[in-house]
C-alpha cells in the first residue's frame, strides 16, 4: 500500500475521470459514425446529381455540426485530469502517450478544422468534387484522431514497444511502430469505429423513424434509412468481428478480465461460454463477496475456449487459477506474481537511494540490472503487483463486468436484425406501415448509447485494479490531493456535461422539428 | 484576390451568414471554451508535477519517491 493515498481518493479520482470519459463518449461515436454517413449522402449526391440528396446530406450535416460543437474538447478535461489527478501515471507515462496524443491533437486541429469549415461554408463557393473531399476528410480525420487516443488506450491494456528508465521514472519508447501496430491497438480501433458506425447508423434510422411516423418528409426519411441500414448492417457485421479480435487480445493479455466477462471461476479445457445468466446474493468464496454465483446460467460447452485460442479444448484459466496460479497449465499465482513485484520495487527503492546517496557507481549498476531485458521480462513485467496489498483486489467486478459484456453482445445481435428489418420494409416500401417497427426504432437510439458506454464499462472496470497493466495500479498512479477537492470537481464536471447534453439534445431537438426543408440552415 | 484574403473572405462570409443553429452551437463553444481554459484549468486543474517542481529532474525524483514509498 502507498503511503498516504487512501481508497477514498482512488474511487473518487476513478468515479470522477469515469463521469467525463463517459459523458465525453456520449458526443464522440455520433461524430465519428454520421461524418462517414454524411460523406456517403453527398457522395450520392454528387454522383446522381439528384437535388435530393443535397437536401439529405445538409440536414444530417446539420444534427453533425450541433454533436461535434458541443462535444468539441470535451476530451481535454481527461487531459486535465491526466496532470491534476493522475500525476504520478502521466509521468510515467509520458515518453509513450508524447507522440500518439500530439499528432492527435494536430490531426484534430488542423485537419477537421480546415475541412469541417469547408463542408459547412463551402456549398457553392468550392466545386462539387471539393466539398466532397472535405467531408470525407473530416469524417477520415475525426476517425483517425480518435485512433491516437485509441493507441494510448491499447497500449495501457498491453504496454509494448518501451523499457523503463529508473533515471527518469518513466517508460520510454523503443518502438513507435510496435506501439502503433500493438494488435490490441489496431484490434481496439477497428471495434471503436465500427461501433460508433452503428450508433450513427441506428440515430440516423430513429430520426427518419419519427418524420415516417408524423407523416412528413417521408422521401427524405426512406433514402436516410436506406443509406444507414445498409451501412450499419455492414458496420456491425464487421464489429462483431473485431470484438472478436479484441476479446482474443484479451484472453491472451488479461485473462483476468476475460475470466471476470464469462463469469468463470475455474479454468477448464473446452470451456463453455455463458451465453445469459443471472448472479444470486451467494458467493462462491465466503472471503470475497465478489465472486458471485450464477442463479441461473446458459452454457454453450466448448465455445469459450475457441473464442480465446481458436480450439475447441484449449484451457482457459479462470479467476481461481489465475489468483492460486496452476502449474499445469503454467499459470502463476497472484502471490509469485506480488513477490516479482516487490522485488522490482526494491531494487527501484535501492536505485533511489544509491542515486540520492551520490553512489554513482551502485547506481548505475542498479540501473543497468533494471534495464537489463532479463529484469524487466522477469520482474519489471510484474512491477504493478508490487503494490497490491491483498490479491483479492486483483479480481475486478465481476457482476459488473459479466453484465456489461452481455449487454453489450446482446444489444449488438439485436443490432444485426434490426438493420435487416429496416432494410427490408424500407425496400419493400412497407417501412410507413410499420409504426411499431418505427416506435422500436427511436427507442432503439439510446440501446445504441447503451451498447456503446458498456463497451467502455468492460474495457475499464474490466481490467481493474489497473490504469497499466500489470505495470501501475490506480493507487500508485493517482496525485495525493485531498478527496475534497476531487469531489468538488466531479460535481462540478457533472453539472457542466448535464448542462452540455441538455443543450445538445434542446438545439438538435429544434432542428430535428424543423425538418430537411430549410437544407440545414447551411448555406 | 491573394490566398490570404480569399480565405479570410470565405470565414468571414461564413461566419456572418450562421444560421440560428450554428449562433448558438457557437455561443454553447464559446462558454464552454472559457470554462474549461479560464475556470477549471487555471482555479481546479494545476497541473500538479509542472507547478510544483521546476525541471525534470526533479519531477522524475518526487514520482520515482512516491513510486517507492510502499509499506
Amino acid at each position: 500500500m502507498l503511503e498516504g493515498i487512501s481508497t477514498s481518493l482512488v474511487d473518487w479520482s476513478r468515479a470522477q475521470f469515469a463521469l467525463t470519459a463517459m459523458y465525453h463518449w456520449i458526443f464522440v461515436p455520433l461524430t465519428l459514425g454520421l461524418g462517414i454517413i454524411i460523406a456517403i449522402m453527398e457522395t450520392l449526391y454528387v454522383k446522381t446529381g439528384n437535388p435530393e440528396w443535397k437536401r439529405i446530406t445538409k440536414f444530417w450535416m446539420t444534427l453533425f455540426g450541433i454533436n461535434f460543437a458541443i462535444g468539441v474538447a470535451t476530451g481535454i478535461i481527461l487531459e486535465f485530469e491526466f496532470g491534476t489527478n493522475w500525476s504520478n501515471y502521466s509521468w510515467f507515462v509520458g515518453d509513450i502517450f508524447g507522440a500518439p496524443l500530439a499528432i492527435e491533437g494536430i490531426l484534430a486541429f488542423f485537419m477537421e478544422s480546415t475541412f469541417i469549415a469547408i463542408m459547412f461554408f463551402g456549398w457553392n463557393k468550392v466545386s462539387k468534387g471539393f466539398h466532397l473531399t472535405a467531408t470525407w476528410l473530416t469524417a477520415i480525420g475525426a476517425n483517425l484522431s480518435a485512433l491516437w487516443i485509441l493507441v494510448a488506450n491499447g497500449w495501457m491494456q498491453k504496454p509494448v514497444g518501451m523499457v523503463f528508465n529508473p533515471e527518469t521514472a518513466r517508460m520510454e519508447m523503443t518502438s513507435f511502430w510496435e506501439v502503433l501496430f500493438s494488435p490490441m491497438a489496431v484490434h481496439k480501433f477497428l471495434h471503436t469505429t465500427s461501433s460508433s458506425f452503428v450508433l450513427a447508423a441506428i440515430f440516423v434510422i430513429g430520426v427518419s423513424s419519427w418524420y415516417i411516423l408524423k407523416g412528413r418528409d417521408i422521401v427524405f426519411a426512406r433514402k436516410s434509412i436506406v443509406v444507414s441500414s445498409i451501412f450499419g448492417f455492414l458496420a456491425i457485421i464487421y464489429t462483431v468481428f473485431t470484438g472478436d479480435s479484441s476479446a482474443r487480445d484479451i484472453a491472451h493479455h488479461q485473462p483476468m478480465k476475460f475470466a471476470a466477462f464469462e463469469g468463470l471461476y475455474n479454468g477448464s479445457e473446452g470451456a463453455g461460454l455463458v451465453a445469459l445468466g443471472l448472479f444470486s446474493e451467494n458467493s462462491t468464496d465466503p472471503n470475497n463477496q465478489n465472486l458471485k454465483d450464477f442463479a441461473v446460467k446458459i452454457e454453450i460447452p466448448n465455445i469459450l475456449s475457441y473464442m480465446a485460442f481458436l480450439n475447441w479444448n484449449a484451457f482457459v484459466p479462470g479467476i481461481n487459477d489465475l489468483i492460486n496460479g496452476n502449474e499445469k497449465y503454467g499459470v502463476l499465482s497472484a502471490d509469485e506474481k506480488i513477490a516479482r513485484g516487490k522485488l522490482a520495487i526494491e531494487k527501484l527503492k535501492a536505485f533511489k537511494e544509491a542515486k540520492k546517496a551520490g553512489n554513482v557507481v551502485a547506481a548505475d549498476s542498479l540501473k543497468t540490472q533494471i534495464m537489463s531485458p532479463e529484469f524487466q521480462n522477469n520482474n519489471f513485467k510484474y512491477f504493478g503487483y508490487g503494490y497490491i496489498a491483498d490479491k483479492n483486489t486483483l479480481v475486478p467486478s465481476v457482476a459488473f463486468s459479466f453484465y456489461s459484456f452481455h449487454i453489450m453482445v446482446v444489444l449488438g445481435m439485436y443490432f444485426i436484425f434490426f438493420f435487416l428489418f429496416a432494410l427490408y420494409y424500407t425496400l419493400k416500401g412497407k417501412i410507413h406501415k410499420k409504426r411499431k417497427f418505427l416506435k422500436i426504432a427511436i427507442w432503439t437510439i439510446p440501446l445504441a448509447y447503451i451498447a456503446s458506454q458498456a463497451g467502455w464499462v468492460l474495457a475499464e472496470v474490466g481490467r481493474q485494479p489497473w490504469i497499466i497493466q500489470d505495470l501501475m495500479p490506480t493507487i500508485a498512479a493517482v496525485t495525493k490531493i485531498s478527496v475534497g477537492a476531487v469531489q468538488v470537481t466531479f460535481w462540478l464536471f457533472a453539472i457542466i456535461f448535464t448542462t452540455l447534453l441538455i443543450a445538445e439534445i434542446k438545439i438538435m431537438m429544434r432542428q430535428i422539428k424543423i425538418g430537411s426543408k430549410t437544407e440545414g440552415g447551411t448555406n | 484576390m491573394n490566398v490570404f484574403k480569399r480565405t479570410f473572405r470565405f470565414y468571414y462570409d461564413g461566419f456572418s451568414n450562421l444560421p440560428r443553429w450554428g449562433k448558438q452551437v457557437w455561443l454553447v463553444i464559446l462558454i464552454k471554451l472559457f470554462i474549461m481554459f479560464v475556470i477549471l484549468k487555471i482555479f481546479f486543474f494545476p497541473n500538479f508535477l509542472k507547478t510544483n517542481f521546476n525541471n525534470d529532474s526533479d519531477r522524475s525524483n518526487h514520482v520515482l519517491e512516491n513510486l517507492t514509498n510502499i509499506n
